[in-house]
């Protein structure tokens, strides 16, 4: 499968990639490992005219302690985050997610900053960014601001993001090395989650149970009402309306999200 | 557009189009023919080849991604006419039956013991989860690939033990 044609510019800081953007408008995407972008492309389903290379932006891939929080810059590999120390050591719920991502080659070549951004509901590290109670830290021309995940995800490959922006940063709050965990479903080795669970500080969040990875906002309000982890978990699945597929169908799906919850939530409980 | 790569250590600069992935240029610009097209989706993993040293899918990376990399593919892996050890591996235990994942199976498996010289079965078999075999002959390839590990071990340590 090719891609249509396109013309390919390849950006040497943030501030170009973003004049780039400006320049060439709706036709223009970013492409940095390209694992979400170049399979739609060869499918035809995404066809930009110019593409915006940041693949190698100097200085964008890295996680460090920043004052209560951990930074990571957007271009973290997923292979990157599995190997940090400290990532490990300060919110590892993203190191131990960034693990499920694909397969080897794939977390070798895809970033946190692009899977953040394609927002894809059945992702692995959006669910984990949603439930780490991230900040996203977004450029355009007019400078940076800041986008909280829960207000970050729209829908399908939909964002909070302009089309004249790039993801630079992901802030998680630093957790400690305890009470987290992700729980995945899936049928085959690297599919993506028929329904997946994060969980960390009793915030729960929740993969492909809807068009954005959603807050299981219920089972949160029980856990810090002091409801048990059983009945709490119970709950997960309130008002979510998942979608239906060869895989499972929507009762099949709440199910997983209570099971997955509570097996998340036993776990990160140690 | 011109890209400049380094495949399998010799130097080469190529006028290509954007939309060019890697695993035709490999085949059809630099006529190495060995990495496979299967699926053409980043899933079943017989176009994997090394760039800067780590695996990836080359179906799902453009040519123009790789400017200025190194990318090896199988036809680089042997060194002075001698057989990588993941490669005699292969070769020793049966590590094949059609031979159409071979190339992206050793190269993946090579980067996996670059990364973990020390694995055990069952991170093997996680670690080639991004290679798919349809023969099924995953019992062999595994086997090839903890014989290789155990090869390298030895040679690191200048031991001249037997292989298992």
């Amino acid at each position: 499968m090719i891609p249509a044609a396109f013309d390919y510019v390849r950006a040497s800081s943030v501030d170009e990639a973003i004049a780039l953007l400006g320049a060439h408008g709706d036709d223009a995407k970013l492409v940095a490992g390209g694992h979400s972008l170049l399979p739609m492309m060869k499918l035809r389903l995404a066809v930009p005219s110019v593409l915006v290379d940041i693949g190698r932006l100097p200085e964008s891939s890295y996680v460090r302690v920043d004052g209560d929080e951990v930074a990571i810059g957007a271009l973290t590999r997923h292979c990157d985050l599995v190997g940090s120390e400290v990532l490990r050591a300060e919110a590892p719920l993203l190191a131990d997610t960034a693990g499920h991502v694909g397969d080897p080659q794939i977390r070798h070549r895809g970033t946190i900053g692009g899977s953040v951004s394609h927002a894809d509901p059945a992702a692995d590290l959006p669910t984990a960014v949603l439930a780490s109670d991230a900040t996203l830290v977004l450029q355009g021309p007019g400078g940076r601001r800041t986008v909280a995940a829960t207000e970050f995800f729209l829908g399908y490959f939909e964002t909070a993001m302009n089309p004249d922006e790039m993801l630079v940063e992901i802030r998680v709050p630093r957790t400690g090395p305890h009470g987290w965990h992700y729980q995945k479903f899936v049928r085959r080795a690297n599919d993506w989650a028929i329904v997946a669970v994060a969980t960390v500080a009793g915030r729960v969040a929740l993969a492909n149970m809807g068009s954005r990875p959603l807050r299981a906002t219920r089972t949160e309000e029980q856990l810090a009402a002091g409801a048990s982890i059983e009945a709490a978990a119970a709950l997960a699945a309130e008002g979510t309306e998942p979608v239906q597929d060869m895989h499972a169908d929507q009762n099949y799906r709440r199910h997983l999200a209570r099971v997955l919850t509570r097996r998340s939530l036993e776990a990160a409980a140690g | 557009m011109q890209v400049s790569i380094s495949v399998n250590g010799v130097a080469r600069t190529d006028d290509v189009e954007p939309r060019l992935l890697l695993v035709h240029y490999l085949r059809d610009v630099c006529g190495l023919k060995a990495t496979n097209i299967g699926c053409d989706t980043s899933s079943c993993g017989a176009c994997t080849v090394h760039l800067d040293g780590d695996s990836v899918k080359s179906c799902t990376v453009l040519a123009l991604q790789a400017d200025g990399t190194s990318v090896t593919t199988v036809e680089g892996l042997a060194t002075g006419g001698e057989m990588h050890p993941v490669q005699a591996a292969f070769q020793a235990e049966h590590g094949l039956q059609c031979g159409f994942c071979t190339p992206g199976m050793v190269m993946a498996a090579a980067s996996l013991l670059a990364e973990n010289p020390h694995p055990s079965e069952q991170q093997v078999r996680e670690g080639l989860e991004g290679n798919i075999c349809r023969c099924t002959g995953y019992h062999n390839i595994v086997r090839s690939v903890l014989t290789a590990a155990d090869s390298m071990a030895q040679s690191a340590t200048g031991s001249t033990a037997g292989s298992r």
